[in-house]
């Protein structure tokens, strides 16, 4: 294939993918909040999940955004060390978020800092954001597209603990964060725990995790019993959504970690609003292609 | 049966709601966050729209603007009204606004500005931002659009849009700060008990 056609093939791929996960939420999602919908019993609350359903209706019905924060666009990239177009891969998904921000629409999310103007695009220094993971002897490409909208990004937090502090540490950090801020992230949400080394590892880690499946867990066993442990206590909180009070706060909980300086224990959290609008797509070397977050996507 | 508001909002249409009532409101609902509270509060300048008895919206929608000028509304919900609370208390005494529309609750000093001029917050369910964009009717006018689509002030004729959800009242209470404090008690037995179960450094 031409590779100038390749490179508009594949901006114009990402562009419908990256604009399509803002009409509807991933599988996965749909299927938990149709689960705490159901179990759910306080009237406010049942009130609320009856809005979110009947938004989540219209937006697939009208094809629109179905929250108005779009979100700054945001690329997790697994790339093969020989996927063909790997060096432009950063120009292709510069284009998709100016071709969604077109097509979707999406809101205009980029102000420049320091300059202080919203460009327009959705593109600015840096932005969209992309991260990297290459994977040897590959030569397919998976994306994580993900809208990180400002409420959901409003709660996140870094620090560095003292080994004295351990994991019950960890705990009291997670949980200080939900009660502080996560009202008003749009629970049931998904938070991401990093556990890590230094405040920038564990943030990064923190985000990763929330692209991971609600229901998937941990490979370390001590770490999937602090999630499951995270998510009961999270629930037992009873933020319910939007913070009106209820039977759950929570999606799940998942951690992602890394070794670590035996002085230090990084920790992170990303939180997930309801509405989490992200997608997972494989591109295999000749532009073919997978959703594998979604079900019903078309071109 | 809907509660129903129209603006303009009287003080005696307010007097009776408690935190936690479901209401809807008809009428005129004007976009208004960040930056337009910092250009009225602290740059001392005009807002463009008369607020009297009015409603706002903590909201930055996506707005279309359709082949012969007009805009459509296409996606508008609530943003975290708690960005606001540094300007809320002086922007109810200066505007004479009734009901803000939001997500997520306020603080100490809008309870304070609510119970002074009679007005109250309350909650549309954040990201269903399609639902509310159904119950605009049309955009009536634009206002300070060099702030860009999130923060321009959007003047829209709404009908029955909800459901909003008291959250602060007239009498000053406040539901998210009452549901806060009781997250918090909580907080302590959950984390001993799962702190008893994390002692993975030995």
């Amino acid at each position: 294939m031409d590779k100038t056609v390749a490179i508009a093939d594949l901006t114009h791929l990402m562009s419908k993918f990256t604009s399509y996960i803002g009409k509807r939420l991933p599988t996965d999602v749909t299927e938990k909040l149709g689960e705490l919908r159901e179990k759910e019993v306080n009237f406010l609350a049942k009130e609320v999940y009856e809005s979110m359903r009947q938004n989540q209706e219209a937006a697939d019905q009208l094809d629109r955004p179905s929250c108005q924060d779009t979100g700054v666009i945001q690329y997790f990239l697994t790339a093969g060390a020989r996927f063909p177009l790997l060096g432009e891969l950063e120009g292709i998904l510069r284009g998709a978020t100016e071709g969604a921000t077109r097509d979707g629409p999406l809101r205009h999310n980029a102000v420049e800092t320091f300059v202080e103007k919203n460009t327009g695009t959705n593109t600015g220094s840096k932005i969209p954001w992309l991260d990297w993971d290459i994977v040897p002897d590959d030569d397919s490409v998976t994306i994580d597209v993900y809208m990180a909208g400002g409420g959901c990004t409003l709660p996140g937090k870094a620090t560095v603990l003292m080994p004295g502090q351990g994991y019950e540490g960890v705990a009291e950090f997670v949980l200080d964060v939900m009660t502080s801020r996560g009202v008003n992230a749009c629970p049931p949400l998904l938070v991401g725990v990093g556990v890590s080394t230094s405040a920038e590892t564990a943030a990064r880690l923190s985000k990763k995790a929330i692209l991971r499946p609600v229901n998937s867990r941990h490979s370390n066993d001590n770490a999937a019993l602090m999630e499951q442990l995270l998510t009961d206590g999270i629930n037992e909180l009873g933020l319910g959504p939007q913070g009106l009070t209820g039977n759950s706060s929570v999606m799940g909980v998942n951690i992602e970690s890394s070794a670590r300086h035996p002085s230090t224990i990084g920790v992170a959290v990303s939180t997930g609003c309801w509405a989490h609008r992200r997608g997972k797509i494989k591109i295999n070397a000749d532009l073919s292609y997978e959703v594998m977050s979604h079900q019903g996507f078309k071109l | 049966m809907k509660k129903i508001l129209t603006t303009p909002i009287k003080d005696e249409d307010l007097e009776a709601l408690n935190i936690g009532d479901v209401v809807y409101l008809t009428g005129t609902l004007v976009t208004c966050r960040d930056v337009a509270h910092r250009r009225l509060i602290e740059l001392g300048r005009e807002l463009p729209v008369n607020l009297e008895g009015g409603a706002i919206f903590h909201a930055g929608p996506i707005v279309r603007q359709k082949a012969d000028g007009e805009y459509e509304m296409v996606s508008i919900g609530p943003t975290t009204s708690m960005r606001m609370e540094k300007f809320e208390k002086e922007f109810i005494r200066r505007t004479g606004v009734k009901l803000i529309v939001g997500k997520g609750g306020m603080g100490p000093e809008t309870q304070e500005g609510c119970k002074e001029n009679k007005a109250v917050h309350a909650i549309f369910p954040g990201g269903c931002a399609v639902l509310a964009a159904t119950q605009v009717e049309k955009i009536e006018a634009a206002e300070w659009t060099d702030l860009g689509m999130p923060e321009t002030l959007w003047v829209n004729r709404v009908k029955e849009f909800g459901p909003l959800i008291i959250s602060i009242d007239t009498k000053g209470k406040n539901l998210i700060e009452e549901n806060k404090a009781v997250f918090n008690e909580k907080k302590k037995p959950i984390l001993e008990r799962i702190n008893a179960q994390v002692r993975f450094i030995k």
